[in-house]
């Protein structure tokens, strides 16, 4: 069927604008910038186009024989396989447990889907597959189905993983970005940028001695024990790949509210703050994997800011910023120095810089 | 963290803008020589805490900015060569040639690695001898040390098969180049603190007696460079043109003698391209001929490429400081960093890319 023909049956165009400015893919359409938004809303979005998919959130909310269903699915490709902190096989169960977590909903099933190199160790395998028990175990879902391809030697980076989930809403939770209204406080339950600084102090070329590990972690718990105390959770979104920066950017733009954050109220390590001023890194960019931003009514914040520091996974919650009417769609921030500027989405990777 | 915080401090940096405010009343132009502190004066948007009449103009001290089409060309090149490993710093991946970029020539499944020292691509160059490895050397006074010593290092490894492109740049006759143009109007210039960490302040002594201009060693915290400003308006206002050194925890009138002595070592002075702004004599770097070796121009064919600089694009007035990004009219529209025109746009000491992060000024 030609595509003129297919355009007559969709009843529209197919591709009306130019759906990307580059003829390959580059590392920078996978960073979680503007080049990775590009892809999505012009090429994804625009084929698959529905309702569901449109709201662009960490899970689709599924409504089915009156139970409302969150279902996710994400990718794992991570180099190194083994890190500080965790191993792919972690990450591939957090990951997804913390996108259902997102919408409110509560993890029920995961499933994995392994596309192993040849050549893989097996042994390297039993460990991942443990370490995946053992998240589930502690994250209180089961792994219940899966998908095994071996590709050739040269073809694939020693493994990779696709986990999906399903889980279940309550009655009564809507968390969306639209949601969001100016005077709502936006909190987060720990330090940020340790999962890309930890990955990062072990690439070959950047190698660096340092104790920064990971924070892969599961948020669900946590997030229950939130939602349990209030209603007026507005939004929640985990700031992983393009970090704290590009969750609030999102948030902006989508509910049409500005925001505001202190410099001086993001909390971070001195390690990692170090790591990101050697490497010329911005942290607010950097990936977290065990942390989670929260956007609460402020008649609730300091409940629910007590609920996080009380948790294992929120001792060094804070208070970031909170939402504005002013300045809509931008994310603004108070320097330490006193002076305000724009934070805007990054366009692609930061790199290290030169000198 | 220590010694980062104290020189980000509220109060302190206030008390040092209300001072600048005291003593100020010329209309004075003040560049800064490094993109570091550009970077620094945009996240930091510094205009708040100074007043109307001092305008700083941003220098031409960004390495990858002013590295120039040819030799971006060379490198990709030489990167497109199934037998080579093209291996360079982070920011020198997405500076557009004239036909591409490093990234895309990664994309295209060429072996493009990128590294944070040097000493990595040696390293690379000794685990993989069936490989060429070709470290492309871009940057100042700064990276030229380090870049020296990886020569050293492969010389004594006896590697046959590591060579560097070599795009180092020198700063001092930049500056020069630019007092020279009669459209530069600047009466105050901050060096950049890491260069004179390396070359200490003499060159500099030269060049404020010559031009009667109040050179300010200076850092890159916000404190470090409204100091640098602080100290270099007080000396316009009492027509003093001194050389100061206003970053002295690193840097030393003679600087680092080990480092000069690598790089005398290892290199010779050379006439250069900068990007933008043309040939300036003996402002750069090449291998000595003892090192011919190891040297990438003298051992891979590199002719017969086109080069095409970008229309459209002011980079050469912006890295001399005589136009501002937001006087270009591509700025934000055609020019964007997902799609840069220049390389100003491109790293992210480039003062294009610093205006459209920190200021969105777009039309």
């Amino acid at each position: 069927m030609t595509n003129k023909v297919q355009n007559n049956i969709n009843g529209k165009l197919n591709c009306p604008v130019p759906y990307s400015d580059y003829k390959k893919i580059l590392l920078a359409h996978g960073s979680g910038g503007t080049l990775t938004h590009e892809l999505i809303t012009k090429l994804f979005v625009s084929q698959f186009d529905n309702p569901k998919l449109n709201v662009l959130h960490d899970s689709a909310v599924l409504n089915i024989n009156g139970s409302k269903l969150a279902f996710t699915t994400d990718s794992y490709v991570v180099n190194p396989v083994f890190f500080p902190g965790g191993n792919i096989g972690s990450l591939a169960v957090n990951g997804t447990v913390n996108d259902l977590a997102m919408c409110g909903a509560k993890p029920l099933y995961i499933s994995a889907g392994f596309i192993i190199e040849e050549g893989f160790s097996v042994e390297d395998l039993n460990l991942i597959t443990q370490t995946m028990r053992k998240a589930a175990d502690l994250a209180g879902v089961e792994i219940v189905t899966g998908d095994t391809k071996v590709v050739e030697h040269g073809k694939g980076d020693g493994i990779f993983i696709n986990t999906a989930g399903i889980g279940i809403i309550r009655e009564g939770i809507e968390i969306l970005p639209k949601n969001c209204k100016p005077g709502d406080v936006i909190l987060i339950n720990g330090k940020i940028a340790e999962h890309g600084i930890a990955i990062m102090s072990k690439r070959q070329g950047f190698e660096f001695e340092t104790e920064i590990v990971s924070d892969c972690a599961a948020l669900n718990e946590l997030v229950e024990e939130i939602l349990n105390a209030t209603q007026n959770i507005h939004m929640m979104r985990d700031p992983t790949r393009g970090g704290v920066a590009t969750v609030l950017n999102e948030v902006a733009s989508s509910s049409g509210c500005g925001i505001f954050i202190g410099e001086n109220s993001i909390p971070i390590s001195e390690q990692v703050k170090g790591a990101c001023e050697i490497l010329g890194f911005d942290p607010l960019y950097v990936a977290n994997e065990g942390k989670l931003i929260v956007f609460v009514s402020p008649n609730d914040a300091e409940k629910v800011l007590n609920i996080m520091k009380n948790h294992p996974l929120g001792k060094d919650s804070a208070m970031l910023g909170i939402v504005t009417a002013d300045n809509p769609g931008k994310v603004i921030i108070k320097t330490s120095i006193g002076t305000t500027r724009i934070v805007d989405m990054l366009s692609g990777e930061q790199l290290p810089r030169i000198c | 963290m220590k010694y980062i915080d104290e020189y980000r401090n509220h109060e302190v940096v206030k008390a040092v803008s209300q001072a600048i405010h005291k003593i100020s009343e010329k209309y004075i132009s003040v560049m800064e020589i490094c993109g570091g502190q550009t970077h620094t004066i945009l996240k930091y948007n510094f205009e708040e805490y100074l007043p109307k009449n001092i305008t700083l103009i941003h220098g031409p001290g960004c390495p990858v900015c002013v590295t120039p089409v040819s030799i971006i060309d060379k490198a990709i090149s030489l990167a497109s060569r199934n037998d080579v490993v093209l291996v360079t710093f982070g920011d020198m991946l997405r500076v557009p040639g004239s036909v591409g970029d490093l990234l895309s020539a990664k994309a295209n499944g060429k072996d493009v690695r990128m590294v944070y020292s040097p000493l990595d691509a040696v390293k690379i160059a000794g685990d993989n001898p069936e490989k060429k490895v070709v470290f492309f050397a871009v940057g100042f006074e700064t990276t030229a040390p380090s870049n020296a010593r990886s020569v050293i290092e492969a010389k004594k490894l006896n590697l046959n098969n590591y060579y560097l492109l070599c795009a180092n740049m020198l700063v001092p006759p930049a500056i020069e180049a630019l007092m020279n143009n009669k459209n530069v109007k600047i009466r105050g210039l901050l060096a950049a603190g890491h260069v004179c960490t390396v070359m200490g302040l003499k060159e500099y002594e030269i060049i404020a007696e010559k031009y009667h201009i109040p050179i300010i060693a200076t850092g890159f915290e916000p404190l470090d460079i409204i100091t640098g400003i602080y100290e270099a308006v007080g000396q316009i206002e009492e027509d003093r043109y001194e050389v100061v050194n206003k970053y002295s925890r690193a840097v030393s009138r003679e600087g680092n003698l080990h480092a000069q002595k690598l790089i005398e070592l290892v290199f010779d002075k050379t006439d250069k391209e900068w990007r933008g702004i043309g040939v300036i004599p003996q402002s750069g770097l090449k291998l000595k001929d003892e090192f011919y070796e190891f040297d990438a121009e003298k051992n891979f064919i590199l002719d017969g490429i086109e080069v095409r600089e970008p229309k459209d694009c002011i980079a050469g007035e912006i890295l001399q400081g005589m136009k501002k990004p937001a006087d270009c009219i591509s700025f934000g529209k055609i020019c964007n960093p997902e799609h840069p025109l220049g390389a100003p746009m491109v790293s992210p000491e480039g003062a294009c890319a610093a205006y459209f992060r920190y200021r969105q000024v777009q039309q």
